[in-house]
């Protein structure tokens, strides 16, 4: 059985291609790329886009121990639903993955599971930012990269030896930068709006001055230091500049920091209580201008479910985060609609950057390789609906909202793990 | 008079100045009432107002309340320690038990700014804020409007300057708001610290030093300083922000004659503000806590004919 | 709602005058003591006669009896049906109540509640040593046991119609205006 994805257009940066042709699939890998090809099956993808599988390297599945917000089979469905066909879940679950044996957990739950599931273990036990957690046998288990997300590592000493013991696995870290005492319990950006608000702010230096430190220890230790969810314009500055350097860091921005900014919160929607805070326009500007020149490698979506009762609250009290994965790709497609980025680089920024910075499998559409495939409709206009979320918790801003652009299949290995109901009228 | 349909009273930001000075003028008609022998009016007859307070604030909580009587509503009040949220239930489920008391009118006060916001887009009754952390106290702003228009007879190119901690405070932001839309010029000065980020954007002058602040100033509005900042390194000392902010008479010697001061309470004597200062010829603070029930009275009035 | 119904003007400008003489006569007649007298108009079209009966008697007497304006909003039983809360004008009576012979006074006498509700007003502003009621037209269909001691004139009225008294305070030619009510 072979099948055959044809007419659509093939954009395949690391292969240099961007062109109409076929796909041809057997056994679940990629067989051949080229034109009228053909094969047993066929998925007509004319005006479709067919990307390299998307990768999202920054969600919280929540399993284990809060799965009444989202499990590695709920969250792995809306990755696909999202055109995802891989993603990196971190490690603040409970009990924390910092250790082999949640490691392993993760990866048997996740064997299931309409994606692939990357582990992200913890730096330190029980991310307490105390001692090292027990890296060697997480990488061992499987885990791509390490980070405590969610908080920073906030003894500088502590993230040297991490960065160190690290480079002996060969494994990434990710920075969720944050100084808490500068931080001082904000829940939003700290500026014009904060101030109108009432409401404690986050100031944007709080992010920076931790990613300056942890690019001084990456220059120090020689460690890949990867930054996660970059929001303001001094961070795209200071990785701009350690890139310059020569230095292996690496960054990405979520969408909702790319389209949204803190004048959103005037009406204290809680579903925009994120961490780090939506900031200004100017922020969002330098955040968009970093994307597309490079300074920012990936985008990922900080997918960060939370049951409605944890935002239906005072603001104060409301968990920081949202749901992003299915609505990920439609956000940055509006950002190539706008003339913002090329689709190559869309394709560049969510699939060939997250594998090649978690040293993983995918990206792109070799052959040979598993076929993990994305179609992706530019133009397909849809309302962002909660009843239609795959996702067990929909705590998004984005509810109701008119979106152009979505992706329409996805397959795993050239099995189909999401089928928008529009591919049923294409024969 | 420029009244709308308005359900809710969040904030002196979503108002106009018509609306301002529509509450402002409704409030004198019940200035009378409560100057008379009499002072009760049988219109809110049947009206069932509930003062929900979940952080303590007996001076603003007795002024609703007295309000609400004297329109003859039925008053009900809900405090932290009556209430069961302190019991684990979430402010959702106890708006809604509030809710099926058939409450009329909600007054709110909480420690987290936004509750009102939040308490609005969930129920059908009006919803009053009568402060919600360090975000706005509308009513102080409206009774400390009356009280200079009173004396003055305009808020329009009169010089406030506001003192203290504005960074967290509800009624120096409320204030801010009221004053610049009917046409007052507002400084504000206190330690930088206590001076929020951005606050140029509301449109006030930030002003170094006290002196800098009052010089030539038409009221002075004094803010109760929290002793508690003291911990978070807002300020090093009661002793040391008293000699820099406090308001004493030497500071006001070059003071206009028909200067106005002012301070919300409850006051800290002898730190934001000197006792012979406090029980001074310039002071209206007992103003303050008269007007206070007459502009609520006229809240409680033009609210009440909005439920839905 | 009811611009295009008819309107006829059933009393006129002079006619008008007429009625306002001879309620001001009757008024004297009735008061031999016009010092602790007090007209209170209803607002806004009670206080405008109101202040017209008080020329009148100081043409006849030389006496200027002191006229007050009374808001009734807060005294209503019909506000709660409204959306919008009307606009309070401020109660203005000369001097104390206490003692003083009190004189309504009103354009149209309807059903009565509207002098139900200025009853209750004056009697909170204090103890009256008497009140009175003076109206320009009494249009019947009372709702209250309630009777003007002085009228100015009866005029039949169905509840399809509505009576409007026009004051040149307002802008307006004087007289009383009949409608149909549009349905
Ligand atoms: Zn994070």
């Amino acid at each position: 059985m072979s099948l055959i994805i044809q007419g659509g257009r093939i954009i395949d940066p690391v292969n240099g291609r961007d062109r109409e042709g076929d796909l041809l699939i057997e056994k679940g890998r990629i067989v051949k790329v080229g034109k009228t090809l053909s094969g047993d099956r066929r998925i007509d993808a004319k005006g479709l886009w067919v990307v390299p599988g998307l990768i999202d390297m920054h969600v919280h599945l929540r399993e284990p121990g809060y799965e009444y917000k989202e499990t590695i089979e709920t969250g792995c469905r809306a990755a696909a639903a999202g055109g995802f066909t891989a993603v990196a879940c971190m490690p603040n679950t409970n009990p924390v993955n910092d250790n082999g044996a949640v490691t392993d957990f993760i990866l048997t739950r996740a064997r299931s599971a309409a994606v692939s599931v990357h582990p992200v273990g913890a730096i330190t036990r029980g991310s307490g930012g105390e001692g090292l957690a027990e890296i060697g046998e997480m990488a061992e288990a499987g885990v791509v990269a390490l980070s405590d997300d969610g908080r920073p590592v906030r003894n500088g000493q502590l993230m040297r030896r991490g960065m160190e013991y690290a480079g002996t696995f060969g494994l990434p870290v990710i920075s969720h930068a944050e100084d808490l005492d500068l931080c001082a319990g904000g829940v939003m950006h700290e500026g014009v709006v904060s101030t109108r608000l009432g409401l404690r702010g986050i100031p944007s230096v709080a992010e920076e001055s931790m990613v300056e430190r942890d690019i001084l220890l990456a220059e120090l230790t020689g460690a890949a230091l990867h930054v996660a969810h970059v929001s303001a314009r001094g961070t795209v500055m200071r990785i701009r500049e350690a890139k310059a350097r020569g230095l292996s860091v690496t960054a990405e921005v979520t969408p909702h920091h790319l389209t949204l900014s803190h004048e959103a919160l005037l009406e204290y929607d809680t579903n925009l209580k994120v961490n780090p805070p939506l900031r200004t326009e100017e922020d969002r500007q330098a955040l968009i201008a970093g994307l597309a020149d490079g300074t920012i490698d990936a985008v990922a979506s900080d997918h960060a479910p939370h049951n409605i009762a944890e935002k239906e609250v005072e603001f104060d009290q409301a968990a920081f985060g949202m749901v992003g994965l299915e609505t990920s790709l439609p956000l940055l497609l509006q950002l190539v609609h706008e003339g913002r980025l090329t689709p190559v680089q869309l394709v560049e920024r969510m699939s060939v950057a997250p594998a090649r910075i978690l040293r993983i499998k995918g990206g792109a559409l070799s052959e040979g390789e598993a076929a993990d495939v994305t179609l992706i409709d530019p133009d397909l206009s849809f309302t962002v609906d909660a009843a239609r979320f795959y996702s067990r918790s929909f705590n998004t801003p984005f509810l109701g909202r008119e979106l152009k652009g979505k992706a329409v299949y996805t397959l795993l290995r050239g099995k189909p793990v999401y089928r928008d109901p529009v591919m049923k009228d294409r024969k | 008079m420029a009244w709308g349909k308005r359900k809710d009273l969040l904030g002196i930001e979503d108002l106009s100045r018509e609306e301002i000075e529509a509450i402002l003028d409704t409030a004198e008609s019940f200035k009378d009432v409560s100057l008379r022998k009499i002072k009760k009016v049988p219109t809110l007859r049947g009206v069932t107002v509930v003062n929900f307070f979940l952080e303590p604030s007996t001076r603003t909580r007795t002024s609703f309340e007295l309000a609400g009587k004297r329109l003859s509503a039925d008053v009900i009040n809900i405090s932290a320690s009556s209430s069961s949220i302190l019991k684990g239930e979430s402010l959702k489920d106890t708006a809604w038990n509030i809710e099926a008391m058939n409450a009329d009118i909600l007054i709110v006060r909480h420690r987290a700014a936004g509750v009102a916001h939040f308490l609005s887009g969930m129920l059908d009754c009006s919803v009053i804020n009568a402060g919600d952390g360090a975000h706005e106290h509308p009513t102080q702003a409206l009774l400390d409007l009356f009280s200079i228009r009173e004396r003055k007879q305009k808020i329009d190119g009169l010089t406030v300057a506001i003192v203290g901690d504005i960074a967290h405070s509800r009624v120096a932001r409320s204030n801010i708001f009221a004053l610049r839309k009917l046409g007052a010029l507002v400084r504000i000065a206190g330690p930088g610290t206590m001076i929020p980020l951005g606050v140029e954007a509301m449109d006030v002058q930030v002003c170094r030093s006290l002196d800098e602040a009052i010089d030539g100033a038409d009221v002075i509005m004094m803010l109760r300083i929290q002793r508690e900042r003291q911990e978070k390194s807002l300020f090093p000392s009661v002793r040391e922000y008293a000699r820099f902010f406090g308001l004493t008479r030497q500071r006001l010697q070059g003071a206009k004659k028909d200067l106005l001061i002012m301070h919300p309470g409850p006051i800290n004597r002898g730190v934001e503000i000197a006792p012979d200062v406090a029980d001074g010829p310039y002071s209206i603070i007992l103003d303050q806590v008269t007007n206070g029930v007459a502009v609520r009275m006229a809240t409680l009035y033009l609210y009440s004919g909005a439920k839905r | 709602m009811d611009r295009h119904s008819p309107e006829t003007r059933i009393i006129s400008a002079e006619k008008m005058a007429e009625l306002i003489q001879d309620l001001a006569e009757r008024i004297v007649r009735e008061n031999p003591d016009l010092t602790d007298v007090i007209l209170v108009g209803i607002r806004s079209r009670g206080a405008h006669l109101a202040g017209r009966i008080a020329g009148k008697v100081r043409e006849m007497t030389k006496v200027l009896l002191p006229v007050g304006i009374l808001d009734i909003s807060l005294y209503r039983d019909d506000l709660r049906s409204r959306i919008d809360q009307p606009e309070l004008i401020r109660t203005e009576i000369p001097g104390p109540v206490e003692d003083r012979n009190i004189i309504l006074v009103d354009d149209v006498l309807f059903t009565g509640r509207t002098i139900r509700a200025a009853l209750d007003g004056i009697m909170d502003l204090g103890r009256a040593r008497k009140i009175q009621l003076a109206v320009l037209v009494d249009r019947g269909h009372r709702e209250l046991p309630i009777r003007a001691n002085y009228t100015g004139q009866y005029v039949p009225t169905s509840l399809e119609q509505t009576i409007r008294v026009r004051f040149s305070e307002d802008g307006e030619e004087d007289g009383v205006i009949l409608r149909e009510l549009a349905r």
